[in-house]
């Protein structure tokens, strides 16, 4: 069973009456453990079909089953659920809350997952130094580099080992060897640890280190392929 | 998430936005402090002016007024009347009547100047008999008080008060020595002892004389101006009260008690009026201090509505971690608890320290004896509404917090 089914999906805008079509009937599958790059120009809809997938949004038609279930059988509280716990999501802004220091950042989903306090500190620590940034627990999120911004965001996203982790141009705001960096993690995790990785970008160079590309135009597929040869991170940084 | 957590989380938001924390908190320290204020100088004037009447007159006294229960201005003239005569005053002394009288005695007041010498000073006289030291707790420093022998005898003895003499005689002895009144040698006799300022009722200012002496020498009338009588307890003063209005009506002949010419009121009856209007008093100052209070309520419903579109991304994030509605909810509903839960702590501290302060000024300028009450009930009252208007005005900013989807909230600029 795959883990993302999608099927004639749909996402249409509605904005004083003014109907947009973001999304216009993608079918696929994504099976547990690959690397799957969505690419596709700004206004393709690629982004939107990411927050459906990442249920921090509802199609408007079409079928979507995560885990075999689909999207619709699911309340608003059990979407949080499962947003908390399979789910990691990483942005193209880090989106870290900024006054507070990396380990309560990491420690975030940690608070509505229902596990006891006593064991907060640890698994953050953990995250935190499979993206090695040991050093900085106690630094303010705001001084750091954006690098370093960012791998604290993918510490948050993995701080509940979710089995997907959805990442919207991880790298759109940093300089290329930061960017680098975080692609070099993600691969990590995803051939170390198994984690499912959907990435957003408009890079072919970044997409290249994913397993298969999907391409999107104007709200539909366009080609789904392949990469024959995927790019090692460490190729490029030195 | 855990109510633990929620707790730490909210007082995190507040601690990141501490200068507006502090003026949001201030807007319900102010209603809260003055809530406390009003009601703990109200408890503290009450307080005062009650035991100032408890203080000076036995509470088992009743009064009787000649005139009818005035009910309208004009009514105020008949207190003047001529209504208590002496038939009155000894069908009153019957046991038979009034069983639970223990003592009555006539009182008869007018304004005359007092001369000794080239002195003259203009006081209050009274009229009475022994029985005023127990009713109305005057006791003389210095010398006696009028006896039942002087009353009888229609004996020209006067007893001072302080000021009174302080004024005739400065620091000379005045027992023993003659004063004037209306042309009439009155022997000193006595001088009362000082009951100070700032009480109610005071003897300071007065000349006391056998009420026979003054009927017939000086104010020249057959009536007395007042009765009054003691109850033998204060359990029996309704009772008496009852009896010393059926033995007047019989004595007046009047049938229907709407058309009584005398009133009787009790020490208690006073004491209730009194209470009730600086009970009015208060709870009309308190109204007046709710109404800043619910300014506070809505100058936090303002920080919080602002609160909630500053973080629309911060709770974007938190939905796409996981974070349900309720958690959201309790999250900025707990912010704003906290925020007038602490605003209640110090209004009601900042008002128990000004009501001290204020209580320490006026018992020392004064000289009054105010004594300061911390008004428990108005302390929990207060940080009860504190809380109450955290919820109310928290919980609308809040729930437009917690409905937001969370990926128009991430995308919010």
């Amino acid at each position: 069973m795959a883990l993302i089914e999608v099927s004639r999906l749909e996402k249409i805008y509605a904005d004083d009456g003014v109907m947009t079509p973001a999304v216009r009937g993608v079918t696929f599958e994504v099976q547990k453990g690959e690397f799957v790059a969505i690419m596709g120009p700004s206004g393709s809809g690629k982004s939107t079909l990411l927050h459906v997938l990442g249920f921090l949004d509802r199609q408007t038609a079409g079928s979507y089953r995560f885990s075999g279930k689909t999207i619709d059988d699911y309340s608003s509280k059990e979407l949080a659920r499962v947003r908390n716990k399979e789910m990691g999501f990483v942005f193209q802004t880090f989106n870290l809350l900024a006054r507070i220091n990396v380990l309560e950042n990491v420690k975030l989903p940690l608070l509505y997952s229902g596990i006891k306090e006593s064991l907060w500190d640890h698994m953050a620590k953990e995250a935190i130094e499979a993206v090695g940034l040991s050093h900085r627990l106690e630094h303010e999120s705001a001084k750091l580099s954006g690098g370093e911004k960012q791998r604290v965001a993918i510490a948050r996203a993995l701080v509940l080992n979710p089995q997907v982790i959805f990442a919207d141009e991880p790298t759109g705001n940093l300089d290329s060897k930061s960017g680098q960096a975080i692609m070099e993690t993600l691969q990590h995790l995803n051939e170390e640890h198994g984690h499912t990785v959907i990435l957003i970008t408009h890079e072919t160079y970044t997409a290249e280190h994913a397993q298969r590309i999907i391409h999107i135009l104007d709200g539909k597929i366009d080609s789904d392929e392949k990469v024959d040869r995927r790019r090692k991170s460490n190729e490029f940084s030195k | 998430m855990t109510l633990k957590y929620s707790f730490k989380t909210a007082l995190n938001g507040l601690k990141t936005h501490k200068s507006r924390s502090v003026l949001t908190i201030l807007g319900i320290v102010i209603g809260i402090m003055a809530i406390i204020l009003v009601m703990s100088l109200g408890q503290g004037a009450q307080d005062l002016i009650l035991g100032q009447i408890q203080g000076q007159v036995s509470s088992s006294v009743i009064e009787i007024a000649p005139g009818r229960q005035p009910k309208g201005p004009t009514d105020f003239l008949s207190m003047f009347s001529d209504s208590l005569k002496q038939k009155d005053l000894e069908a009153l002394m019957k046991k038979s009547n009034v069983p639970h009288a223990e003592k009555i005695m006539p009182l008869v007041f007018g304004s005359e100047s007092a001369v000794y010498g080239s002195e003259t000073y203009q006081a209050t006289l009274y009229g009475m008999t022994d029985a005023a030291g127990t009713m109305y707790n005057v006791y003389p420093g210095d010398g006696r008080f009028i006896t039942e022998e002087d009353v009888k005898s229609y004996a020209d003895v006067v007893v001072l008060g302080s000021k009174v003499k302080e004024e005739l005689f400065g620091n000379d002895s005045a027992v023993g020595q003659k004063i004037k009144i209306k042309g009439r040698n009155f022997n000193v006799v006595g001088i009362l002892a000082s009951k100070g300022q700032g009480m109610i009722i005071s003897f300071d200012d007065t000349v006391i004389v056998p009420y026979t002496t003054a009927q017939r020498y000086i104010l020249g009338i057959k009536y007395f101006n007042h009765i009054i009588i003691q109850a033998d307890s204060d359990a029996n003063v309704p009772e008496t009260v009852n009896d010393i209005k059926i033995t007047l009506r019989n004595s007046h002949n009047i049938t229907d008690p709407a058309k009584d010419d005398f009133n009787v009121n009790s020490q208690a009856d006073a004491l209730k009026m009194v209470s009730t209007i600086t009970d009015a008093l208060t709870l009309f100052l308190a109204a007046i201090a709710t109404i800043s209070l619910l300014v506070g309520g809505i100058g936090i419903m303002n920080i919080m509505l602002v609160s909630v579109t500053e973080r629309t991304r911060e709770i974007g994030l938190r939905k796409a971690l996981g974070a349900t509605e309720s958690d959201v909810l309790t999250q900025f509903l707990l912010e704003a608890v906290i925020l007038t839960a602490i605003g209640g702590i110090i209004g009601i501290f900042l008002g128990a320290s000004l009501s001290f302060l204020t209580s320490l000024v006026l018992s020392n300028v004064l000289a009054t004896n105010w004594a300061f009450t911390f008004p428990v009930g108005a302390a929990i009252l207060g940080l009860g509404v504190a809380a109450l208007v955290g919820l109310i005005f928290g919980l609308y900013p809040a729930r437009q917090a917690s409905r937001k989807s969370p990926i128009e909230a991430l995308r919010y600029e």
